[in-house]
């Protein structure tokens, strides 16, 4: 596992920038251009980075942004390499940064088309279960009872189990990440870098906006996603499986902290606990940890 | 220069190899597939040099031609109808980047009912987004205006998209003659795309398209407004270059047949205005005095150009196949507009008709010329909007 000290000391995400106190995307961005060391041309369509970039005529990311529309991330991407290659350059990544809105909903078409169609890029979807950029509104990506302002008494269903359809396009490097956990993530984004071909890190961030918690608690509460269960970090080069380490010690239900923990920092899920605690709503959510891990182990082990 | 027989679609696959495309990003549909077809054949054949990324949806062609435009590369697409609205959102963001991408557009009815024949209300309907917008009446024609239409569109007094729409089937796949160019010859007129204001490089980081709030956004959208205004006077200057080098001249953004002493000025798009010119001649032959003008550049509408026309003629009839529901014949309307801080007020009647691929005739002409003429000669102007050959 890289050292933090062995991390690159030259910035990306610069001073100025517009993010909210307590982002844990900006947090994901700095080590993943880190560990790209710049040398990248990145995409983003309508998500928080938008707005975290800064705003004209001035930018807060050392490295080339190009904004898109909110379902066309992949198929922009898709251009930049093409263009890339049509001028010779092999030098430089392509990367995606998109939230879990343009990623799990409206971006999936495009996502589907750029993986089919072989495209050596990388895409991010930096996952905070939520439309937040226009206000915290559900996702295919929000969870179970989370409260969102299309949901105000708690979603109804699920999240969609993404990583399963972007595996269905066999992509050459597929990874979980988690904000909370940079060395992790800096090694994924490096691994990716080597590896040519359609890649795919999914990157959960809490939000201190969306997620409603005070926002010193961002790395607490992704630490306790991992540590439930609720949130596996595992990598895929090829159709090589591995579960991350911070990971595969939770492997064993008895070992994961029960999910009330990770629930109850959130004010999204209020719900559950006043103003009398629902036992069976976080049944049911802790039951969906191991849903998880089991389709997870079946799908590929 | 050598003779090539092709349809028009074809000729355009062929153009994108002329003018050294390096990407091309396309998806189905009819009529405009044949245009993807042969350039995947050319790719594939090693002739095309480029990249073509064969997307998923025309929504994802645009905005491959967007991130290759953008990385500098001069990128083109093809499509037709509900293609071209799927893309609207894309169309909008690639003027707004000032991406000097180029567009093919096979005039096809929008559905319901489905219809695949021509109809302009597809294209007529993008008039709004900033793309610069020709329209042609044959395969030479179709050929060379895309490759005018890079340079318009990379001219860095516009750097504006151009849309070059010829009329499905009518047009799309009618075999013809033209000359085609190779590259080497195009090299003079179409030097490399080098983006004069911002490119995505590693090496000089930018950010395009970032939040700009209110006390700025108006300025961007002012510049585009120039920016497309500009384009008439580049186009003539492109046009005066081609002619030139190639010997190729298609009549400037309104192509005029015989107008110089006609009273009554026949005005259409597309096909219809090579259709007009054999109904001109037997008018003339009759003794009217009648011409045509075929609206090649639709935008930036040419102002100037149809008030200095507007000066001569007593009355035009405008046809137009394609309406914009509610208020009628998009060029008609144009044209009044047009006119209307001018000193000129000649009658414009406008005549409507040929939508779903409906032939338009000689014939057919000749009686819209005719009833504009009589207008003129009884002093009534009759309905200010007229759908030609209408069922019961």
């Amino acid at each position: 596992m890289v050292a933090i000290r062995e991390m690159p000391l030259k910035e990306f995400v610069l001073k100025g920038n517009a993010a909210c106190a307590g982002c844990m995307d900006t947090l994901a961005l700095r080590h993943a251009l880190k560990a790209l060391e710049g040398k990248v041309i990145q995409v983003v369509p309508a998500c928080c980075t938008s707005v975290i970039q800064s705003l004209w005529p001035k930018s807060g990311l050392g490295v080339p942004i190009l904004n898109t529309a909110f379902m066309a991330a992949a198929a922009t991407a898709s251009g930049v390499r093409a263009a890339l290659k049509a001028k010779g350059r092999e030098d430089v990544q392509v990367m995606v940064w998109a939230g879990d809105g343009g990623t799990f909903d409206i971006g999936i078409q495009a996502l589907s088309g750029a993986f089919e169609r072989r495209t050596d890029f990388l895409y991010v979807c930096y996952n905070n279960q939520v439309y937040s950029n226009t206000g915290t509104q559900r996702s295919g990506a929000t969870p179970l009872y989370a409260q969102t302002t299309t949901t105000w008494y708690g979603k109804t269903e699920p999240e969609k189990m993404l990583d399963l359809v972007v595996a269905a396009h066999e992509p050459a490097y597929q990874a979980t990440a988690n904000a909370a956990y940079p060395r992790d993530l800096y090694e994924k984004f490096k691994r990716a870098s080597e590896i040519h071909g359609p890649k795919f890190i999914h990157v959960l961030i809490p939000c201190p906006q969306a997620w409603n918690y005070p926002v010193e608690l961002g790395v607490e509460i992704g630490k306790l996603a991992v540590e439930t269960g609720y949130w596996i970090l595992w990598e895929r080069i090829g159709d090589k499986f591995k579960l991350s380490p911070q990971s595969k010690r939770f492997q064993d239900p008895a070992k994961r902290k029960p999910i009330e923990e990770f629930l109850k920092l959130q004010g999204r899920f209020s719900r559950l606990f006043k103003p009398k605690k629902d036992e069976k709503k976080i049944a049911e959510l802790q039951a969906y940890v191991q849903h998880r891990w089991d389709v997870l182990m079946r799908t590929f082990t | 220069m050598k003779t090539l027989l092709m349809s028009a679609n074809y000729a355009a696959a062929r153009a994108i190899v002329s003018a050294r495309v390096e990407v091309v990003a396309a998806y189905p549909i009819t009529p405009a597939t044949t245009v993807p077809e042969q350039i995947a054949l050319l790719d594939e054949e090693g002739i095309y040099k480029g990249e073509f990324i064969r997307v998923e949806s025309e929504h994802s062609a645009m905005f491959a031609c967007i991130g290759a435009s953008s990385t500098g590369a001069r990128a083109f697409t093809a499509t037709s109808s509900n293609g071209l609205l799927l893309m609207d959102e894309a169309l909008h963001w690639a003027a707004a980047a000032r991406l000097p991408i180029v567009l093919a557009n096979i005039n096809r009815s929008v559905s319901p009912p489905w219809n695949i024949h021509v109809t302009h209300d597809d294209s007529m309907s993008k008039r709004d987004t900033g793309w610069i917008q020709f329209y042609v009446a044959s395969v030479d024609e179709f050929y060379h205006t895309i490759i005018q239409a890079f340079k318009v569109a990379e001219d860095e007094r516009v750097l504006m998209p151009v849309m070059v729409s010829a009329d499905g089937f009518v047009l799309s796949h009618t075999v013809s003659t033209f000359d085609y160019l190779e590259p080497e010859e195009v090299d003079e007129f179409l030097p490399p795309y080098k983006p004069p204001h911002w490119v995505m490089n590693p090496d000089n980081p930018v950010s395009h398209g970032n939040i700009v709030f209110p006390e700025y956004y108006q300025e961007f959208r002012y510049q585009m407004h120039e920016a497309s205004k500009n384009a008439l006077k580049v186009y003539e200057e492109v046009e005066r270059d081609y002619k030139r080098l190639f010997g190729k001249y298609f009549g400037g953004p309104i192509d005029q047949y015989r107008c110089d002493d006609a009273e009554v000025v026949f005005t259409s798009q597309g096909t219809v205005g090579a259709e007009a010119i054999d109904a001109i001649d037997e008018l003339r032959d009759e003794g009217y005095k009648v011409g045509a003008a075929r609206v090649r550049m639709y935008r930036p509408f040419p102002v100037e150009p149809m008030r200095a026309l507007a000066s001569k003629v007593k009355a035009f009839a405008s046809f137009d196949r394609g309406v914009s529901y509610g208020f009628g014949g998009h060029v008609a309307n144009d044209i009044r507009a047009a006119l209307y801080h001018s000193p000129y007020r000649p009658i414009v009647k406008s005549y409507i008709g040929g939508l779903g691929g409906r032939d338009v005739t000689v014939d057919d002409i000749k009686e819209i010329i005719l009833d504009t003429v009589k207008a003129v000669e009884s002093g009534e102007m009759g309905p200010e909007e007229t759908w030609h050959d209408l069922l019961e």
